[in-house]
């Protein structure tokens, strides 16, 4: 609780400082390459024969996705709370990657849990994050996926607190992190809301993004709060929300607390949390960020849920269409679109965030592909 | 609640200290646990602390995370554990806290839990995952029932938490002698002992210290700074993976061990 409190006062101090907001606006733009594109997918548009679908190109930032952002803002905060070392979470290993790559920038030691499960399904970001210099810590307990690894954070930082900066890599966890990590993920927002302006002469009509913890989804969103833009967040269905084999947390889950947050969770009729399942590993969280509980339960936002096979589709589809290999997880936001485009009104701008390429997921796909 | 007030008034009269030993609730079985609770209390314990099993207990180290592993296996949770404290008060008058996490306590119901506690015969909770300052439902919920709501402060706490920590706990306050989780430790930090003398002034309830405490040689060196010494991870270790019925006795050994040096 003291750390929760420490780093709520330094954010609340650093976040104002000018040099601080100059030092990651110079970074944000020369070392992670924003404003990323704001991509009209043309093909994509006439295969689905609904929506105008552009797309936020998150993929193309400097490591491959989305984390980035809120990695460099910690990264600099921690620098600046004389932290000097940072560890982290990770599922997909794209925020692992993220953290390391920033850990590196700024010379700070590093140490990553992950899944065992994670590090068998996502062995190209293990290598990245030990060339960038990271320790990855095999987490063996429980389900050995990112809710594990998060635990194991966790009582590293309780344990480390004094000199560790622990950087939570979804706007999940305790206050102060879902909204820290919401504010350095709104720049996704931001842009596109500028650089729609600038295409369309108008704002979108919806935005969807997938859901695991939900910083994705909750970067592209929040600027646009108060205007009529609709808001869906894809979740994991899995092998589906009946086997009980997804991470549908917001759409087939109670309320509970977990990691400091009350908020939608998978968890069963004593309290235990239960395990997640999707093929994409960045969504394998039984909780999900406490805004997200929020908007689902104010109406402001729609929660659906995609499942395995469908997300594969949506893999194939953005490649083909495109020539853009996605995430597996944003991969769920494609399909979920390509699943509803029938619902849409022709011509609607619907803005889907590309959160991260699929590079890490090929093998992986191969596999899948191969099976079937 | 009264129950641990009395108890801790009755050993200062008599400048003794209070054993807490903790094991988790159903490892490796509800039967086993009934019997260690006896046992221990006829060998020296005061007060017990019933670990609630929990999917993610993060407070917690290697040792009780798999005890808890093997009491979920068993399916034990909360109205089983509440079950074996009804049946345990028809043996026995020793103080028993349940220890565990928030959203199991949520998924029961706040108030429903403390009165069916209350009712079997439970004096109190730690729940090391509920701050104090998130924590008024809960402390209203079992300060009207009856049990005590027991709060955690850490070297990390500061003077001004601490004191408000000291003034929201009741029955004790549990100091955790270490930033970190649970589990034996060779060595207890060389300021542990500056750090307690100083709570001792920040508070006026009775003061417990827990966390990585496995040794009859670390008790005797803590027990004038304190009411109460917790154990809990060197006796979940002792247990782990035993069913012979040697055990227990072996486990009440232990326990007589760490009792000497507070008498």
């Amino acid at each position: 609780m003291p750390a929760l409190l420490e780093l709520e006062e330094a954010y609340s101090r650093i976040r104002r400082d000018p040099e601080f907001k100059k030092e990651l606006a110079g970074l944000l733009k020369d070392y992670v390459g924003r404003p990323s594109p704001l991509y009209f997918a043309r093909h994509l548009t006439e295969a689905l024969g609904g929506p105008k679908v552009y797309l936020k190109r998150e993929d193309l930032n400097h490591t491959g996705a989305h984390k980035i952002n809120n990695t460099l803002g910690q990264g600099l905060l921690a620098q600046r709370m004389g932290k000097k070392r940072v560890i982290a979470e990770t599922g997909a290993g794209q925020h692992g990657v993220a953290t390391a790559t920033v850990a590196a920038l700024l010379g700070m030691e590093c140490d990553i849990y992950m899944g065992t499960e994670d590090i068998r399904r996502q062995r190209l970001n293990v290598i990245r994050m030990k060339l960038l210099g990271a320790r990855v810590i095999p987490v063996e307990s429980g389900s050995c996926t990112l809710k594990d690894a998060m635990n194991e954070a966790i009582r590293d930082w309780v344990t480390n607190v004094r000199h560790t900066h622990y950087v939570i890599g979804s706007v999940a966890g305790p206050h102060p992190y879902p909204r820290l990590v919401r504010d350095f993920q709104s720049v996704i927002g931001q842009e596109t809301r500028a650089q729609m302006r600038q295409q369309e002469g108008r704002l979108p009509d919806c935005l969807v993004a997938c859901v695991g913890g939900g910083s994705n989804a909750m970067g592209l969103f929040y600027p646009f709060l108060k205007d009529q833009v609709r808001f869906i967040g894809v979740e994991a269905a899995g092998h589906g929300i009946d086997s009980g084999h997804h991470s549908a947390t917001l759409v087939a889950g109670e309320v509970g607390v977990l990691h400091g947050a009350c908020s939608y969770l998978l968890q069963d009729p004593w309290g235990n949390i239960r395990e997640a399942h999707s093929l994409a590993p960045g969504l394998d969280y039984p909780g999900v960020g406490p805004e997200h509980s929020y908007f689902k339960e104010t109406g402001r936002a729609q929660y659906v849920a995609i499942n395995d096979q469908e997300a594969l589709e949506g893999f194939k589809l953005l490649s083909r269409t495109e020539g853009i290999l996605p995430a597996l997880e944003s991969a769920h936001a494609v399909a979920y679109v390509q699943k509803a485009a029938g619902e849409f009104k022709p011509g609607e701008l619907v803005v889907i965030n590309l959160s991260g390429r699929g590079d890490k997921d090929v093998e992986a796909v191969a596999e899948l592909v191969e099976a079937q | 609640m009264k129950k641990i007030n009395a108890m801790f008034k009755r050993l200062a009269a008599r400048n003794e200290k209070a054993l807490i030993p903790y094991i988790t609730a159903g490892d490796p079985d509800l039967d086993t646990t009934r019997g260690l609770v006896l046992e221990m209390a006829r060998r020296g314990a005061d007060l017990i602390e019933l670990g609630i099993p929990f999917s993610d207990p993060l407070a917690d180290g290697p040792t009780i995370q798999a005890a808890c592993q093997r009491a979920l296996r068993q399916e034990v949770n909360l109205p089983k554990i509440i079950d074996l404290v009804r049946a345990l008060r028809r043996e026995t008058d020793i103080p028993l806290v349940l220890m565990g996490y928030y959203n199991p306590i949520l998924s029961y119901g706040l108030d429903r839990l403390a009165r069916d506690a209350a009712q079997a015969g439970v004096n109190g909770f730690i729940i090391p995952d509920l701050p104090g300052e998130e924590a008024r439902d809960w402390h209203r919920a079992a300060c009207d029932a009856g049990v005590a709501p027991i709060f955690l402060a850490a070297p990390t706490s500061g003077p001004s938490r601490i004191r408000k920590i000291g003034a929201l706990t009741r029955g004790f306050l549990y100091y955790v002698s270490v930033t970190g989780i649970t589990g034996a430790r060779a060595g207890l930090p060389e300021d542990l002992k500056t750090a307690l003398a100083e709570v001792r002034t920040l508070i006026k309830c009775p003061l417990a210290v827990g966390f990585g405490i496995s040794t009859p040689e670390q008790v005797r060196d803590l027990a004038p700074l304190v009411d109460g010494v917790v154990v809990g991870s060197a006796i979940v270790q002792r247990l782990a993976c035993r069913t012979d019925a040697a055990v227990v006795r072996e486990i009440g050994d232990f326990v007589a061990e760490l009792k000497a040096p507070l008498r």
